[in-house]
């Protein structure tokens, strides 16, 4: 087991240095001067020009580019990530203060969506070709279709409009903070963006539950006397290891639902963030978005990584 | 006794030679049709396109023409589904839309599957390394967040369709490569390979000759669930704004204006048509794609 998750902790560290190169490439391309990108804006408006060629110096501008690239990984990894081109805080700062409702909004919604997709997937299983199952493969064929704004967009005529019962905006009611309130401005964007996700995994928990409930050792079990619940469970587990390994993959999902998400609702998460930035040309938010994404990417590889050993004894015996 | 089983034979098979009863381009046909989702969705997709071909001829305005005099008015006689926030015809922008969102779609998956074929072919033929270094890419590809890389590419490139046709196309191409390789390792090692290798033949010649029309079938549905994937991301992405810019129509930028809670409420007829639009032809899209699954590869039987 050790060998295993040293070698895809290499490989995954592997992958993530070939990404911050290919962003350290991007960082070069933009339009925009480094110099603007890194250096904090007093210093930029109230430096002289030698002041500013001396930052540039510094940066390595005039080094080759693997000093260059040396340089800006090195002070990426110590929380340097320039500043805003049109704000002028650091990017970092920014970054962080929207980590944490987005992390909020992507992990209620991906418990929203496993709270769908496990029942619905195991009873269609359960109930294969019954009218059960055709309902849930068609909810789970037709939600996947609807593009997540348009469900987003009809949720908020429906619950919002019509029928005033949810908030659609905001992360919670600033003039009355409590928890009851933040409850109900996470309900929607939650639910919309669970939902959005859970067809496709719904249809995986069936199909792998089904493979599993053919297998020789349920059709044992049921033989020796199980009762046909007591075989699901026991199929249940087993059926549940591919379909974890899914849910870790399922993030880049999670990620683009959350960007549209939180733009629709006006929630204050990253996504809204790298969007504004694009509209306003501030490539040193959008160069840190884009390690943000990375670094996701890297850390939920590796989680499918080691959830794929404890789960899978076989994994962790080979 | 032996004489009459053998006449009985001969008359129940049918002609098998190719154009008969049997042919498996008929067979596949009839597979198809039994797959009852996919034959309307075809019908439905068949008068979208015809539509949205059709977009000069049916609009009554030119769809960038604006009319301050009548903004955001309901749908009347003269302007069938309403108009927008300054004055144009939204079901002309609907029906240009259709045009730019689809070619946009069908643009990306086809780059997404030649992409797929190269790539896959190469890995499968040469093997070794380069098959390793592009397996170990297609899981980047696969496994990366394609939303953020579209958001830095548009922030960094700028918005346009040539951007986001690139975009959506690269992220893409493992699922056609991965097929592609799979069909060439496998059918590399049979002897017909060997043979023609043995006379000379160049790999590009057998690659183009005998991998890909054994692939073709599983490439041809991978392709089709492309554009269906790519036509929900181009209106993904011009909703948010990174995508086709205003005035150019696209079914993504028209539910842009869908942003306002008042417009929600009030002017249904300035985002229902788009959202249900790009919703109908994804979803009509999927369909078809699983009908032609059924039709073309019926080992995949399990439903």
């Amino acid at each position: 087991m050790g060998a295993y998750l040293i070698r895809r902790l290499l490989i995954n560290i592997g992958v993530f240095w070939v990404i911050s190169v290919a962003i350290f490439a991007l960082t070069r391309a933009t339009p925009g001067d480094p110099v603007a990108m890194m250096v904090p804006p007093e210093q930029l408006n109230s430096g002289s020009a030698a002041y500013i060629e001396a930052r540039r110096a510094e940066l390595g501008l005039d080094q080759p580019v693997v000093v260059q690239y040396l340089r800006w990984a090195g002070s990426a990894l110590t929380g340097d990530l320039g500043f805003s081109m049109v704000s002028g805080r650091p990017v970092t700062e920014l970054l962080l203060e929207r980590l944490g409702p987005t992390i909020e909004l992507m992990g209620v919604g991906m418990l929203c969506s496993i709270l769908i997709a496990f029942p619905l997937g195991i009873i269609a299983a359960v109930r294969r070709n019954t009218v059960v199952d055709y309902i849930a493969t068609f909810f789970s064929l037709g939600v996947v279709a609807f593009p997540v704004f348009f469900i987003a967009l009809v949720a908020i005529y429906l619950f919002t409009l019509q029928f005033p019962i949810l908030p659609s905006s905001g992360i919670t009611d600033p003039s009355n903070p409590t928890l009851g309130n933040t409850i109900r401005h996470l309900i929607l964007p939650a639910l919309i963006l669970g939902v959005g996700n859970s067809g496709r995994l719904m249809r995986y928990v069936r199909s792998s539950l089904l493979s599993e409930l053919g297998s020789d050792y349920v059709r044992t079990a049921r033989a020796k006397g199980a009762s046909p619940t007591r075989a699901v469970i026991h199929g249940l587990r087993n059926s549940l290891i591919p379909v974890i390994t899914i849910l870790a993959s399922d993030l880049s999902h999670l990620v683009a639902g959350a960007v549209v998400i939180e733009q629709i609702f006006a929630w204050p998460g990253m996504g809204r963030l790298a969007v504004t930035a694009v509209g306003q040309n501030d490539y040193s938010v959008i160069i840190g978005f884009a390690l943000v994404g990375a670094v996701m990417v890297l850390l939920s590889n590796l989680l499918a990584d080691i959830l794929y050993t404890v789960v899978d004894p076989r994994v962790r015996l080979s | 006794m032996t004489v009459t089983p053998l006449a009985d034979e001969r008359a129940t098979v049918a002609p098998a030679a190719g154009g008969g009863h049997r042919s498996p381009a008929r067979m596949a046909l009839r597979r198809f049709l039994r797959h009852r989702a996919a034959v309307v969705s075809l019908i439905v997709l068949a008068v979208i396109v015809l539509l949205v071909l059709g977009a000069d001829l049916l609009a009554q305005h030119p769809p960038n023409a604006t009319d301050l005099s009548a903004i955001r008015s309901r749908p009347n006689a003269d302007h069938w589904l309403g108009t927008d926030a300054t004055g144009r015809d939204v079901f002309a922008r609907l029906l240009h839309a259709g045009r730019v969102s689809l070619g946009v779609g069908v643009a990306s998956a086809a780059l997404a599957v030649a992409l797929g074929i190269v790539l896959g072919s190469l890995a499968g033929m040469i093997g070794g390394w380069v098959d390793g270094l592009i397996m170990r890419l297609a899981d980047i590809f696969l496994s990366f967040p394609s939303l953020v890389v579209m958001i830095v590419l548009a922030g960094i490139f700028g918005p346009s369709a040539a951007t986001m046709i690139i975009a959506i196309g690269i992220f893409q191409w493992p699922i056609c490569g991965r097929l592609v390789r799979g069909s060439a390792l496998s059918i590399r090692e049979n002897e017909y390979i060997l043979a023609s290798r043995a006379t000379g033949a160049h790999p590009w010649w057998v690659i183009t000759r005998h991998i890909l029309p054994a692939v073709l079938p599983p490439v041809v549905v991978a392709g089709t669930l492309s554009v269906a994937g790519s036509i929900g991301l181009e209106a993904t992405l011009s909703f948010l704004g990174l995508g086709i810019q205003p005035p150019t129509a696209s079914w993504g930028n028209m539910l842009n204006e869908a942003q306002s809670l008042t417009v929600i409420r009030n002017q249904p007829w300035l985002w229902l048509p788009p959202g249900l639009a790009v919703a109908i032809t994804v979803l009509g899209v999927n369909f078809i794609g699983d009908g032609l699954r059924d039709a073309l590869d019926p080992k995949q039987g399990e439903r």
